[in-house]
């Protein structure tokens, strides 16, 4: 706990928070872009089956004519621009514009269903869209008749929009054509309005997507976000000469700081995808050097690359799995800081002319320098997978209230259950009460829009509740280990993070779905369930027979075999100073399997906690008495809607404890 | 009808297989820029009526008029260069090539040039090419396929081949398109994207369409005229509205279907 105590706060102020006037606000930089990098490609866009290259001072002048021909509209210093669709040049133009106006985008999720277009662009007070294509000139269109705000909607793609004869409806090529003109009747009119933006300007509102109640508009500045940009920029050394795809949300703060903001800070240039089903391919035609995904894309990424290897020549998948057996080995060696010995290094050697090599390629990773996973916990597996192979796949941690980043591991500093440490000018501390990650730095954003409440309950003395709960360790990086209102404590004052415990205990593949049970207990006791399909093969091989899930689930040797995992998560959360005194004491096989028939779980899989706490409440009281098994009822749905009744008689069992301290 | 400039004008056409009376005196008329649709019950002459159009087919009597002139007994060739492309019940795609140079295919009634130029690709023919290619892609933008361009077109899904047909009959830049069972053995999404795309096609390119079709949701949905056939005679023509409510109709094919 002392060393807990010491690391309490992590990263510290950056002295390079202060911005050149001169420099300040995204249009001014693409001014600078346009003279410094002139003809530099910028952006390209696949339309038709081909790249089309548009540079900086096309940059320039593209989104100088929308904001020419939205001035010519009316447009005043302050007005919101909504924005809608697929990552698209003109789209970025059209956010450029509007900050060159004095104005705010506004980008919306392309998916988006009406009712919640509805809900942001009344709340933003949009009064002007610029949009992709006919779906979303439709779905605003429905909209207008709630949002009287709304003046003008303009359009990208004409296709599908002849007959359509709502005044309120401009295509951009028009759009820019008035602009043309206006700016023959007010020459240096736009210079003038560039320079007067400040940085304390507001760049952007990002609507976050709440999943209680409605979204948040988090408002960030000019500064938020070209100080965070120029620091993650100069971290991980990116320059002019980077790649990256533009193909999540452009409503996502992430995809505006890597596609936009740092684009911009530094002059690497933007691709964007010809489409959404053609994201994988495209990948591979650009060779990014600078890649971000969220694990479900480095996941069904990984999924594609086996089914291909499944259906490769027999000797071929054994030469492909050999080597990536080689190639996982030595990745944790190094993950773990230890020598991989002589013959892997060798034969890792090989694989990369043989395998490794040949399939970055193939993923279109084979120039990626720097890439990014987060959002969520990835899974150590995928992790490892792309990291032996090669590439240089990193934690980061972050949000749309800190301008997208708090924490990005270190280049040969990567480790598999953290986030990395702060960027250069952000300080971490945890809340020594709840363990809640509390954040402050120069991305921290404004507030929200209109909305003095949630500012008030998320930032305090310019610090950000992250609503996560994190740990320190002991060199400095940042863990995740739950979200902070899941979070409990033992009698003790340990901290307890129910999910984490029950992630760490589903890594074992005996062990298929896990409830941890503490707060306000003076230890932690387990529900657990096996996997049947691996448990049960397990017991074929050893000869062990058995009838059915219960009967399987209460076998003696079962209970053995799930301590062995049970203990080795005791192992590794005794090298955790906070969590030490939250081991895994008892804990029982379930006799049935939860089941969202039955209540118990989601359907999407998430544990019902607060069901299962009263549903097995006998058990869980037979795990803190001390009685060495429990008589059990309980009622399962069968598919068939069926109601029956299962008894049974369950074991407890206990785990050992390892001493605090010890390595894992 | 619907007071239209006649594209296309059927007049009293007859075929026969052996004894199968397979047309008996049809005659319709499809103005230019219209959707008409030829419904039937199963071997009521549709599409051979379709075929004796496009030109695989000759009717023993009757004449066919289209853009004003005789064309009763041109070839498939001569008729598809006047500008008459189609799609067929079963799809009928190079299965072994890829997607773009399916529709590729389509454009060769609008190439030129030496066979010597092609081969070195050169002068003219590169030229040519290119301009093909253009127009290809954006019929393969129109149809939202992009991500399937090199895909072998045997590998794609059902649905997907019906829309690369589509695709390679729009490549010959066709007056009139052909569609036999454009959506027969679709699911309902797949169903409503082809509908998107055949209103789109007639909307944004001004192609006029007969289209052979089973599912009465959709033909009523999208086509300005609907023909009714049933053993070989033509027993309706008119708006779907009309047409729904013909007695002779209801008994001879909806009545049926609705039984």
């Amino acid at each position: 706990m002392t060393r807990a105590t010491a690391a309490a706060t992590i990263g510290a102020r950056h002295p390079s928070d202060t911005l050149d006037p001169a420099a300040d606000t995204f249009p001014k930089l693409v001014v600078e872009n346009a003279r410094r990098l002139g003809a530099k490609v910028a952006i390209r866009e696949k339309t038709l089956g081909i790249w089309q290259s548009h540079s900086w001072r096309d940059y320039l002048a593209e989104s100088r004519l929308i904001a020419l021909g939205l001035a010519a509209l009316g447009f005043a210093r302050g007005d919101k621009t909504a924005i809608v669709g697929d990552n698209r040049p003109p789209l970025y133009w059209a956010m450029l514009a509007t900050q060159a106006l004095g104005g705010v985008p506004v980008p919306l999720y392309q998916d988006s269903i009406e009712k919640e277009m509805q809900f942001i662009v009344d709340h933003a007070e949009a009064r002007f869209a610029v949009v992709e294509d006919q779906e979303q000139v439709d779905k605003l269109l429905h909209v207008r008749a709630q949002c009287p705000r709304l003046e003008y909607i303009i359009y990208d793609d004409p296709r599908g929009l002849r007959k359509y004869k709502e005044p309120c409806l401009l295509s951009l090529a028009e759009l820019k054509e008035r602009g043309e003109k206006f700016d023959r009747e007010h020459p240096g009119w736009l210079d003038e309005e560039i320079a007067r933006g400040t940085g304390d300007d507001v760049a952007i509102i990002c609507y976050t997507s709440g999943t209680t109640g409605q979204p948040k508009g988090t408002v960030l500045t000019h500064r938020n976000l070209i100080v965070t940009a120029r620091n993650a920029v100069a971290f991980e050394g990116l320059g002019p000469d980077d790649e990256v795809v533009a193909y999540l949300p452009m409503a996502w703060v992430g995809d505006h700081m890597f596609s936009f903001g740092q684009s911009v800070v530094s002059g690497f240039a933007t691709n964007c995808p010809e489409s959404a089903a053609t994201v994988l391919h495209d990948l591979r035609e650009i060779g990014p050097t600078y890649f971000f995904a969220p694990p479900r894309i480095w996941e069904s990424i990984l999924t594609t690359v086996m089914i291909r290897v499944d259906d490769a020549w027999a000797p071929k998948r054994a030469m492909v799995r050999f080597f990536l057996d080689v190639a996982r080995r030595v990745e944790r060696a190094r993950l773990a800081r230890r020598s991989s010995g002589l013959g892997d290094r060798l034969l890792s050697a090989l694989g990369r002319v043989l395998v490794y090599g040949p399939l970055r390629d193939n993923l279109g990773m084979r120039r990626i320098r720097v890439a990014y996973t987060a959002g969520e916990a990835i899974g150590p597996e995928l992790f490892e997978f792309y990291r032996s192979l090669g590439i240089n796949v990193k934690q980061l941690y972050g949000m749309t209230e800190s301008s997208a980043l708090i924490c990005i591991q270190k280049d040969g500093d990567v480790k598999l259950d953290t986030v990395g440490t702060p960027l250069p000018g952000v300080e971490i501390r945890i809340a020594p009460d709840s363990g809640e990650v509390l954040f402050r730095g120069p991305g921290v954003f404004r507030g929200y829009y209109k909305n003095p409440e949630a500012t008030g309950q998320t930032l305090e003395d310019g610090w950000v509740h992250t609503g996560d709960a994190g740990v320190i360790d002991r060199e400095g990086h940042l863990r995740i280990i739950d979200r902070a209102r899941d979070v409990g404590r033992l009698t003790g004052g340990t901290l307890f993070a129910p999910k984490y415990l029950e992630n760490k205990l589903k890594f074992s593949p005996f062990i298929k779905e896990a409830v941890c049970i503490g707060n306000g207990r003076p230890f932690v006791v387990a529900l657990l369930n096996i996997d049947l399909a691996a448990v049960g093969s397990w017991a074929e091989r050893r000869g062990i027979a058995y009838t059915s899930y219960t009967d399987l689930a209460q076998k003696p040797e079962v209970y053995d075999l799930i301590r062995e995992a049970v203990n080795r998560v005791n192992a590794s959360l005794a090298g955790e100073a906070e969590l030490a005194g939250a081991q895994i004491r008892k804990f029982l096989l379930l006799h049935k399997e939860l089941d969202a028939d039955d209540q118990e779980i989601t359907r999407t899989r998430k544990v019902r906690r607060g069901f299962i706490a009263e549903k097995y409440a006998a058990l869980i009281e037979g795990l803190y008495s001390g009685a060495g098994h429990v008589n059990v009822e309980a009622q399962v749905t069968y598919e068939d809607g069926r109601i029956g009744t299962v008894r049974a008689d369950v074991r407890i069992a206990e785990a050992a404890v390892a001493a605090a301290g010890a390595a894992r | 009808m619907s007071g239209r400039t006649p594209l296309l004008e059927v007049d009293g056409i007859s075929v026969r297989f052996g004894a199968v009376q397979a047309l008996e005196r049809v005659s319709l008329s499809i103005g230019r820029g219209e959707v008409a649709a030829i419904i039937g019950p199963n071997g009521a002459g549709k599409t051979t009526l379709l075929n004796v159009i496009s030109g695989f087919y000759h009717p023993y009597e009757g004449h066919i008029r289209f853009e004003g002139k005789d064309r009763t007994h041109l070839k498939p060739y001569d008729v598809a260069a006047l500008g008459i492309a189609r799609t067929f019940q079963n799809v009928a795609l190079f299965k072994g090539m890829s997607v773009l140079d399916n529709i590729m295919t389509g454009r060769l009634l609008k190439m030129k040039g030496s066979f010597l130029l092609e081969a070195l690709y050169w002068g003219p023919a590169q030229r040519q090419e290119l301009e093909h290619r253009a127009f290809v892609e954006r019929i393969i933008d129109f149809l939202e396929i992009q991500a399937i361009r090199k895909t072998p077109a045997g590998q794609l899904p059902y649905g997907l081949q019906k829309r690369v047909e589509l695709a390679r009959a729009l490549a010959a830049e066709p007056t009139l398109l052909l569609l036999d069972e454009p959506m027969a053995g679709m699911n309902v999404e797949e169903k409503e994207d082809m509908c998107r795309f055949v209103l789109g096609v007639n909307d944004e390119f001004g192609t006029t369409i007969a289209l052979i079709e089973h599912d009465m949701s959709v033909v009523m949905d999208i086509s300005d005229h609907v023909v009714t056939l049933d053993y070989g005679r033509k027993i309706a023509d008119g708006t779907p509205d009309e047409v729904r409510a013909n007695p002779a109709v209801i008994d001879a094919y909806l009545g049926l279907a609705h039984a």
